[in-house]
């Protein structure tokens, strides 16, 4: 293949994918047809599963390598158009296919932080660190800060920083990985977590980032034809436009003038839904004076109304005519009382705050930042603002994407590379608001008003899934379906879809195997860093430079194993929630890395200590913060200036800047040599240039 | 390794250019969505202006930002002669 030109590379592999989207058009047509002569769903969901997680171990192995230029960054060939797409897949993740078009449907306007933070960082990476960081062109993130600040105190910092981000990202990838298979196949999670590891190891153990790259391109193709199919459907349903980005202002428009009849108490409508929020108000206030009686009464409270629950039961039981339901009830809710103090705390706070989520009017889809006076709109303003560019500046230092622009041939292609990354991110992320729009509309006006006896077939078959992601119940028995009466999980948006819309089996199938792909591509991208920053940067760069190259791939591939298998254990322990664990990855990325990566390229007195303060001081700040503030960690501490925990970094960035800035002006400037190599790589091409390629 | 005038400009430009396209990204996204709510009225093509772009055009505009480097950059290489041969 070294004789090959880069232009016939290029070719070949347009001829090779275009061949494998017709043969996965073809596949999906298949099963189509499988399921018309009758195969019972779940037998299509492994099906689907089965050929997707095979075909990315084929790649896998027809890929496999033993070259250490191959293994770490595919040879540096990967043109810009194909590292483009598996930038893409690399990045969306299970949180973005799954997650993003339900935080859309939730909380309208105010879900776009995660769509513009998560496209706008982008423009960081091409302006201040792909062509750069592909002109030094070695292997890891650390990497450039070893060679830009010297020593190995800055280096060991970003592998500490690199292993941190990328592991708390990853186990959040291999959760969806469990929920996605266990759902559509029935295995159960911790299983299917194993069987999606199975795939991503396959391939990342045998051909390092080469396998993971063309796999990542097949897996874009995957997710994308996935993503688009229901939303053009459901598109076309709703307003006869087959282009639901255009076509979706109409019908938001629809939706605006549907929450203001739902939202007003005088038309039919709007009384029963201020019926049913009347009655979730009284509910609320119900457990909020048992919660005061407890704590006045004590365990004796307990007792006493534990025993009119059972005189209830009794007297009840002791008519003749009564009724088998009524003492079943009862008996229920004698067996169903709270046991103790605590647990009845514990109870009657979650109805307290069940109900309370629902007496409130429905929120506005399009309006920023709603909110009771001006105090609740500046808290959500600043926390918008706040949580979009910890994840833009979180974006631009994510090693797993970083990394991803040391794979193209040149300075200009990196450039060209970053522009298709954005733009194949793009045709997914300007599509969820649009998917969030048309799902609301549904409900809207076909759900709400419907009659209990007759739900949609989604809705039956959803609710018997997963209570926590579609339930109704008919709480004013009037046989009619308020908005209020339903409650609805994020990430039913996605995966309901193709119900929605009328679709078959297939495109449930298919939208399954497109969230397995964006949480496989994901995990891989990940998982590949951790294992290349302790092998290249701790073993073969601090531990034993003489290392002969089999014996680094050898340790590498070692290392992906254990860190892959310790991932799926954290993850099979299911813990925290998946969108503060991303959030959190974000943060701390933006605050460790970026400071000392952007001014190493644009500022040149910065130096080895400044890189040291500013990247300890930057991560320690955020971690302390989150630390304090987020509930999972238990200490609870009074927020800063009324900032979330997910956006701590927009604490630990100025203070990592500030950082490298002071450290560097205390200390002496760099050396003449590490001034060449900013100039270095400053410019994509020098005459008498020194060389900092690895081979 | 000695940086001449020219290098030197060619810096100066890139400098310039990612400046102006940094101050676009900023007020794309924190200037826009900072004024959301007084930015709701406007209508474009149905969609209320501060959703419309925190959905659609702001994304339309970093698409167009990272394009429009990669291109001036690319030319900006030939005409300093700092392009990289052919690969």
């Amino acid at each position: 293949m070294a004789t090959q030109s880069q232009s016939q590379f290029f070719s070949q592999l347009k001829r090779y994918y275009s061949f494998y989207t017709g043969g996965f058009i073809a596949f999906v047509i298949i099963v189509a047809i499988l399921e018309q002569m009758g195969v019972p769903n779940k037998v299509l969901g492994y099906i689907f599963l089965a050929a997707t997680v095979l075909l990315y171990a084929g790649i896998g192995v027809m890929s496999r390598t033993a070259d250490v230029s191959e293994y770490y960054v595919a040879g540096r060939r990967v043109p810009a158009l194909f590292n483009g797409m598996a930038t893409g897949a690399d990045w969306m993740s299970a949180a973005s296919f799954i997650g993003m078009a339900g935080t859309l449907y939730l909380s309208g306007y105010d879900g776009l932080a995660f769509v513009l933070g998560w496209t706008g960082g982008y423009c960081l990476v091409a302006l201040l660190l792909a062509p750069y960081l592909r002109k030094f062109g070695q292997f890891t993130i650390p990497d450039f800060l070893g060679a830009r600040y010297g020593g190995n105190i800055p280096r060991s910092i970003g592998v500490f920083a690199a292993i941190l981000c990328s592991f708390t990202y990853v186990i959040a990838q291999i959760y969806g990985v469990g929920l996605i298979t266990s759902r559509f196949t029935g295995l159960e999670f911790s299983i299917g977590v194993f069987v999606g590891l199975g795939g991503i190891l396959v391939c990342s153990f045998l051909g390092g980032m080469r396998a993971v790259t063309w796999t990542q391109v097949a897996q874009y193709i995957i997710l994308i034809v996935a993503y688009m199919i229901p939303v053009v459907w459901l598109s076309v349903k709703h307003t006869g436009n087959p282009v639901p980005q255009v076509a979706y202002g109409y019908v938001l428009e629809k939706v605006t003038a549907r929450e203001k009849v739902l939202n007003d108490p005088t038309t039919p409508e709007g009384a029963k839904e201020a019926e049913v929020r009347g009655i979730f108000k009284a509910r609320q206030e119900t457990a909020e004076g048992k919660l005061k009686a407890l704590e006045a009464g004590g365990a004796a409270y307990l007792a006493e109304e534990k025993g009119k629950l059972e005189k209830a039961a009794a007297d009840l039981k002791a008519k003749p005519d009564a009724d088998p339901a009524a003492v079943a009830a009862a008996d229920k809710a004698v067996t169903d009382y709270p046991a103790d103090a605590a647990t009845a705390t514990a109870t009657w706070k979650k109805a307290a705050a069940g109900a309370k989520a629902k007496t409130a009017p429905i929120a506005a889809h399009a309006e920023p930042f709603a909110g009771k006076d001006q105090a609740a709109i500046d808290k959500k303003r600043k926390n918008f603002l706040a949580l979009v560019l910890c994840l833009m500046v979180g974006t631009a230092a994510l090693p797993h994407i970083l990394m991803r622009y040391y794979t193209t041939p040149s300075v200009k292609e990196a450039r060209k590379s970053v522009f298709w990354s954005l733009f194949f991110i793009f045709l997914l992320y300007f599509t969820a608001p649009a998917l969030a729009v048309l799902a609301k509309f549904d409900v809207y006006t076909l759900l709400v008003g419907s009659s209990f006896s007759e739900l949609p077939s989604w809705v039956a078959s959803w609710a018997a899934v997963d209570k926590s992601l579609m339930s109704v119940t008919d709480i004013n028995k009037d046989g009619i379906v308020q908005l209020a009466e339903i409650t609805i999980g994020g990430d039913l948006i996605v995966l309901a879809t193709p119900e929605i819309a009328g679709l078959p089996y297939v495109i449930t199938g298919l939208v399954a195997a497109g969230g397995l792909a964006a949480a496989l591509s994901t995990a891989d991208g990940l998982l590949l860093t951790i294992a290349n920053a302790l092998s290249h940067d701790v073993y073969y760069k601090m531990i034993n430079p003489h290392a002969a190259t089999t014996r680094r791939i050898a340790i590498s591939k070692g290392l992906l194993l254990v860190v892959a298998l310790l991932a799926a254990y954290v993850t099979s322990l299911k813990p925290g929630d998946i969108l503060f664990l991303v959030g959190a990855a974000f943060s701390l990325a933006a605050s460790g890395f970026f400071p000392a990566l952007a001014l190493g390229v644009f500022w040149k007195r910065a130096n080895k200590w400044g890189a040291i303060l500013g990247m300890s001081a930057g991560l320690g700040t955020c971690m302390y913060y989150m630390y304090m503030t987020y509930p999972f960690f238990g200490v609870n501490a009074p927020l800063w200036w009324d900032i979330n925990p997910i956006s701590a970094g927009i604490f630990g960035m100025p203070v990592g800047i500030l950082g490298v800035i002071v450290g560097s002006m205390l200390t002496a400037a760099p050396s003449k040599e590490v001034q060449d190599m900013v100039d270095h790589v400053r410019y994509p091409s020098l005459e008498n240039d020194i060389d900092t390629k690895a081979a | 390794m000695q940086l001449t005038e020219k290098h030197k400009e060619y810096w100066q430009k890139n400098l310039r250019m990612t400046g102006i396209l940094l101050v676009l990204w900023f007020i794309v996204t924190f200037v826009i969505a900072y004024f959301a709510r007084e930015l709701q009225s406007v209508t474009i093509i149905g969609f209320p202006f501060s959703f419309y772009m925190g959905a659609q055009g702001s994304l339309i505009i970093y698409v167009a930002i990272i394009w429009y480097y990669a291109h001036y950059m690319n030319k900006l290489d030939q005409e300093y002669g700092v392009h990289e041969g052919d690969d």
